[in-house]
């Protein structure tokens, strides 16, 4: 088969069966692409999700470009990509149009009522994991607490936040670095 | 214009956020209310189907907010805009991988990132907590209606479920199943 044909399908399939964002994307893009089409080894694979988690982006995107590219050039970069993307393109424009019509129904705006107290629940969750993966120091929780209270009631753009907090955090492990110089002299 | 608006805005979204779709939540928050594209409700019901529906939950919400605001080209132009940045940026990477895996500055920057992204997932879970529990603001009035007591009982129930590794389309099921059964039965 056409190679970029394949890549196309292999990551439309990835796109259309993986709920739950990037992570769950990761298992699946492993057995694809190592196992099944053997474009990349274990050890690739693990260095993409390393990778697209230290860039900017959805997960399941940086991944897709990595692999569509190590596997056939920018042409396959760019039909990975698609791929990947169109499943959720499809199925949120369907949904969107079924809600608009729907949203007024009683049993609907019920189920939302319910729904939107589940999707708290969700996002804790996430802070929670992502807390997890946070070196715990004190250095860290300044910088959360800074974030949170920046975004959250001085509603300044996060953009800034973010950078603010990249360049403290290159600029405090280069200043750690040569105290620990200094020490070894 | 509002497709340039959307294009630039998700472009912006797509080139700064890191850890994946849930720290992304805040900073559409932000912007949505700026531009008035859409009420803090319906970013929470978008988070809900995001979440329910198959792929990357940026671009999910992407297409959402974009079909919301202005159609489907609305909802072309935001997807489009929140994938660019991560695709051009993999590019470059992926000719210079090896340089950029093992760089110091990169693990000095991602030091300072992680953190932020806790915060920033901390800040939209306020957020969302105050459109839930008090859409008003706040009011004593607030504790003794049932509008605010099932939210707090079905979050209750869930978070413990989300921590227990259920699914998270199991959860969000359930608590549509709770929903209406409490709308019919309290008469809501």
């Amino acid at each position: 088969m056409n190679k970029n044909l394949d890549l196309f399908l292999t990551f439309m399939k990835i796109g259309a069966f993986t709920f739950g964002g990037g992570y769950a994307m990761i298992p699946l893009i492993q057995r694809e692409v190592c196992e099944n089409k053997k474009w990349l080894d274990e050890k690739e694979i693990a260095d993409i999700v390393a990778i697209s988690e230290s860039t900017p982006g959805p997960i399941a995107i940086n991944a897709a470009t990595f692999v569509g590219y190590r596997t056939n050039g920018f042409s396959g970069a760019c039909i990975a990509t698609l791929g990947v993307v169109l499943p959720s393109f499809l199925i949120i424009s369907l949904i969107s149009f079924i809600l608009n019509e729907f949203q007024n129904f009683k049993p609907v705006r019920y189920a939302f009522m319910g729904i939107r107290a589940a999707v708290l629940a969700l996002i804790l969750k996430a802070l929670f994991m992502m807390f997890k993966k946070t070196k715990k120091e004190i250095f860290s929780y300044i910088l959360m607490a800074t974030a949170l209270v920046l975004t959250a009631f001085v509603k300044i753009d996060a953009v800034f936040v973010i950078i603010g907090c990249g360049l403290f955090g290159l600029i405090w492990s280069l200043a750690r670095k040569k105290e620990q110089k200094n020490d070894t002299d | 214009m509002i497709l340039i608006e959307l294009f630039l805005v998700f472009l912006k979204i797509g080139a700064f956020t890191f850890g994946g779709g849930y720290a992304m939540i805040a900073m559409i928050q932000v912007e949505a209310e700026k531009h008035g594209w859409l009420s803090p409700e319906e970013l929470i019901d978008f988070v809900a189907l995001s979440e329910s529906t198959p792929g990357p939950l940026a671009v999910n919400m992407a297409t959402f907010v974009g079909i919301r605001t202005d159609g489907l080209l609305g909802a072309v132009i935001a997807t489009l805009g929140i994938v660019l940045p991560s695709f051009i940026i993999i590019l470059i990477i992926a000719k210079f991988f090896e340089r950029f895996k093992d760089s110091k500055g990169v693990k000095g920057v991602m030091s300072g990132l992680k953190p932020a992204v806790v915060g920033m997932i901390g800040a939209a879970l306020i957020s969302a907590a105050r459109t839930v529990f008090f859409p008003e603001g706040l009011q004593a009035a607030r504790f003794t209606q049932v509008s605010f007591w099932l939210p707090l009982g079905i979050f209750a129930l869930t978070a413990v479920l989300a921590f227990r590794k259920v699914h998270p389309i199991k959860i969000i099921l359930l608590s549509a199943a709770i929903g209406i059964g409490a709308g019919y039965s309290l008469g809501l």
